[in-house]
């Protein structure tokens, strides 16, 4: 493996030194990264705590951990892994980095807000830190009242203002990317030549500014009736602790969205780049991106169902959540009529965009049958539940984070990571992930209730067969986690482009220059024109 | 000295560019204040709906006077903020400067009376989880209308204290002479805040104070 | 494109309405209008809001985009208030099996 010396170029990785440039940087580049180092540090600390949780879940009997502490574990893990790595996640770090170059524009429209947003984010996740640290929370990352708001013992308001401060991060980072998107695109670049990245990325947006203020007035409450003891959700003064659960749902569902929109995203481009084709229906899939995060506003009440939530209001629910599943439904038909006829190649971005659209599939299928309200009355609270949505963010999103990583790692560090290692590393994590995730949905069939740290001994079998699905699964995340800092030293330098793909991040240097272009680039094509010879050629 | 270019970031192509994001950013931001109120109106809409009886009794207990007062001073200071717009646009220093006082005198009249409006709350016992002595029959309601009263007022003004303390830091920049009429915004923007907040106001009171008076 | 400069005398007169259609507000709570007093109020209200947006706030001289994010902020307010009032308001509709 030859390494070059790092060319005289001067890009936004060596254009200053010292830990101040890096805290003080302005560059949504750098912005980027130190979103990067954060998150990863996140998903190892609720990967911890899903470790502890697996490895409780070996025998029947609760005798690792007490009852207490388990629902600690699980509260944690859901936590962290919900609003400090899967909601941030592709939006911080490849959002960030990417849609400046992606609209020929030299920065986001507001850098100031961006390094504030990561410092904000960094604060939210240093009170939820100390938190666990204290001794935890025990509510379920739902935070259901009136256990929450009255009778838990443990650091509910420090966990919760943990996560009403990082909710400001992800605002700031939404107003960021829509403006940005209106008003700061290249000359040529209408709406219609934009990367299906970037469509993606401005439904998120939108979701990040309608849904997170309601979160946050949710949290505020219940804080008002720990601290003050105001009678909002409490049924000893006529409150109704349902209207917290339609306050946090509001948000919560389009959260998954949230989740969900940009690793859509990052697949549109690799599928692309990796079938050289254009996106089949980009426009079905544009307005689909939009779709999705407008119909998500209006089916939280299927967490509901047997909420004590009206019999009306499920049923009208119900029905809309069948609707939003259209528009997921036809981007996947698109990405699947991009592949027909294209010269497909197998490296380890667009391994994990195929392991994306299958597993997403099969998480977004089950959530039909739970959109069923007479399938989700018998399912809800069980493992079942669990399965569904850990193929959709962890089969989806985390894979869509996990291919974006290695599509654009070249273009954010000029280097390139080992092939091999990456394909096995993706393949570990879809062996894993699977053996860990679909035993729990014949578990939750079965009848396993979640949040129980002991079970009937019927369902060992399977819960091995989890746990070592989960260990798999570990190992697989391991892997690209060495690489990358591995190549940072002695990957061989990438070029401009060495995906050969269309795009205008790719136009500009590895890593690129401080200002992202010499010149602003002038759009005069279509997204994604590759040659119809390309495709053909394969 | 051209002012406008030393302000020109460098993200932005022209002034034009950058008025336009920065408005475009604020008005995205108050979409967030208005979902982030909302929850507090969705809760109040449920309860008051469910208690009809609860609230119109307990908002009994708000003073009208006092309320409309109130109502008429914040209008009042979105007058003066509109008016503190228009002299930046026009770059008139010295009416920027007093409309901006102005506002935060208005907005700092409003928050006083609240001050006065509270502690006859707690003089009164009417304030949940304190001290709360209600007299009549639906007492255990009237506790959350008067969590709403507090929890809404109570971030309505938190709002207010913010948006005075960006009135007080624009103020000083407006004497430093960093604004002029090819560079105004910052004031303009603020003014959409401040409006925003007097916005909130206008519903807060009708649903808080004129609930069963008839 | 400069920004549109709202003549003073706009303000003024926004202002006096806004004070006027206090003063009315306040009356009519005074009177039983029944199920009326509600819709009352909230439309004069709304009346008092539209003419901070449009004026103070200048949306009726600003781009339609301006217009679609103003929008789009009251219309998803209505999603939340909406929905979540059609549990309440609906649990006594349809009851569940055995009671």
């Amino acid at each position: 493996m030859v390494t070059r010396t790092a060319e005289p170029r001067t890009h936004y990785l060596n254009v200053s030194y010292g830990v101040m440039s890096w805290l003080l940087t302005l560059d949504h580049k750098r912005i980027a990264l130190l979103y990067l180092i954060s998150i990863t540090l996140f998903f190892f600390l609720g990967g911890a705590f899903a470790v502890l949780i697996r490895l409780e879940l070996l025998t029947p009997a609760g005798d690792l951990v007490e009852s207490e502490t388990y629902n600690k574990l699980f509260t944690m893990h859901g936590v962290i892994m919900v609003f400090f790595f899967l909601i941030p996640s592709i939006p911080a770090v490849l959002g960030n980095f990417l849609i400046p170059m992606m609209i020929g524009a030299r920065d986001l429209a507001f850098p100031r807000l961006n390094l504030a947003s990561w410092y904000i984010y960094t604060l939210g996740g240093l009170f939820t830190l100390v938190a666990a640290i204290f001794g935890g929370v025990d509510t379920g990352w739902t935070f259901y009242t009136p256990y929450s708001s009255i009778y838990s013992n443990t650091h509910v308001i420090l966990t919760a203002l943990g996560v009403f401060i990082v909710g400001f991060s992800s605002v700031l980072t939404g107003i960021n990317f829509i403006v940005s998107i209106h008003k700061m695109r290249a000359p040529g670049l209408t709406w219609f030549r934009l990367p299906l990245f970037i469509w993606a990325h401005y439904a998120t947006s939108l979701i990040f500014v309608l849904g997170t203020p309601v979160l946050a007035i949710a949290i505020v409450l219940v804080a008002l009736e720990r601290v003050f003891g105001f009678g909002i959700f409490d049924p000893a003064l006529g409150g109704d602790p349902i209207l917290f659960q339609h306050l946090f749902w509001f948000y919560s569902h389009p959260a998954v969205y949230i989740m969900i929109l940009p690793a859509m995203g990052v697949v549109s481009e690799v599928i692309a780049c990796f079938a050289r084709k254009r996106v089949f229906g980009y426009k079905f899939v544009a307005f689909s991106s939009l779709a999705i995060a407008a119909l998500g506003f209006l089916v939280w009440g299927h967490h509901m169902f047997v909420s004590g939530q009206s019999v009306f209001a499920s049923l009208v629910f119900s029905f809309l959540s069948m609707l939003v599943a259209i528009p997921s439904a036809i981007k996947v038909f698109n990405w699947t009529a991009t592949l027909y006829r294209g010269a497909i190649a197998h490296d380890a971005p667009m391994l994990y965009a195929f392991g994306f659209i299958g597993l997403f599939t099969i998480g977004g299928l089950t959530g039909i049958f739970l959109a069923t309200t007479a399938v989700d009355v018998h399912v809800h609270d069980t493992y079942f539940i669990v399965a569904h949505f850990h193929y959709i963010m962890v089969g989806g999103a985390v894979m869509g984070y996990l291919g974006g990583l290695h599509f654009w790692w070249p273009k954010m560090t000029g280097r390139m990571y080992p092939e091999g290692w990456a394909k096995l590393g993706a393949l570990l994590i879809f062996v894993g992930f699977n053996l860990t995730f679909f035993p729990q949905f014949l578990l939750g069939y079965l009848g396993m209730p979640r949040r129980y740290h002991f079970y009937p001994d019927e369902f060992q079998v399977l819960n091995v067969m989890s746990t070592a699905g989960a260990s798999i699964l570990g190992v697989g995340y391991l892997i690209p986690m060495v690489f990358f800092l591995w190549s940072l030293r002695y990957g061989s330098a990438a070029g401009a482009n060495p995906w050969d793909a269309k795009g205008l991040e790719w136009q500009t240097p590895s890593p690129p220059p401080p200002h992202n272009f010499p010149e602003t680039p002038v759009v005069k094509e279509e997204a994604y024109a590759y040659s119809s010879q390309e495709a053909e050629r394969g | 000295m051209a002012e406008g270019t030393t302000v020109l970031e460098h993200q932005f192509d022209d002034l034009d560019q950058q008025r336009e994001a920065s408005s475009l950013g604020m008005w995205v931001f108050l979409i967030t204040e208005i979902m982030f109120f909302g929850g507090l109106f969705a809760g109040y809409a449920v309860y008051r709906s469910t208690y009809p009886d609860a609230f119109a009794e307990a908002g009994l207990h708000l003073n009208v006077l006092v309320g409309a007062v109130n109502t008429a001073v914040l209008i009042l200071s979105s007058l003066t903020m509109a008016l503190a717009v228009h002299a930046a646009q026009v770059d008139r220093r010295k009416a920027l400067v007093v409309f901006l006082l102005l506002t935060i005198l208005l907005g700092t009249v409003f928050l006083g009376i609240k001050v006065f409006e509270y502690a006859d709350k707690f003089r009164h016992e009417l304030v949940p989880g304190y001290a709360f002595a209600f007299e009549g029959p639906h007492a255990r309601e009237a506790t959350i209308f008067f969590s709403f009263y507090f929890a809404m007022t109570g971030m309505h003004a938190l709002h207010m204290i913010i948006g005075i303390g960006i009135l007080a830091v624009l103020t000083v920049l407006v004497r430093r002479g960093r604004f002029s009429s090819e560079y105004y915004w910052p004031v303009e923007l603020t003014g959409l805040y401040w409006h925003f907040v007097d916005i909130v106001w206008i519903y807060l009171f009708p649903l808080l104070y004129l609930i069963g008076r008839a | 494109m400069a920004a549109h400069i709202v003549p003073k005398r706009v303000y003024y007169l926004v202002f006096a309405t806004l004070l006027l259609l206090t003063l009315v507000t306040v009356d009519v709570a005074f009177y039983d209008l029944g199920i009326l007093s509600f819709p009352v109020a909230m439309l004069i209200a709304t009346t008092k809001a539209l003419l901070v947006i449009f004026y103070f706030m200048h949306v009726r001289y600003s781009s339609p985009l301006t217009w679609v994010f103003a929008i789009i902020g009251f219309f998803w307010l209505m999603i939340l208030i909406g929905l979540t009032m059609a549990d309440y308001l609906t649990r006594a509709w349809i009851s569940l099996a055995g009671g």
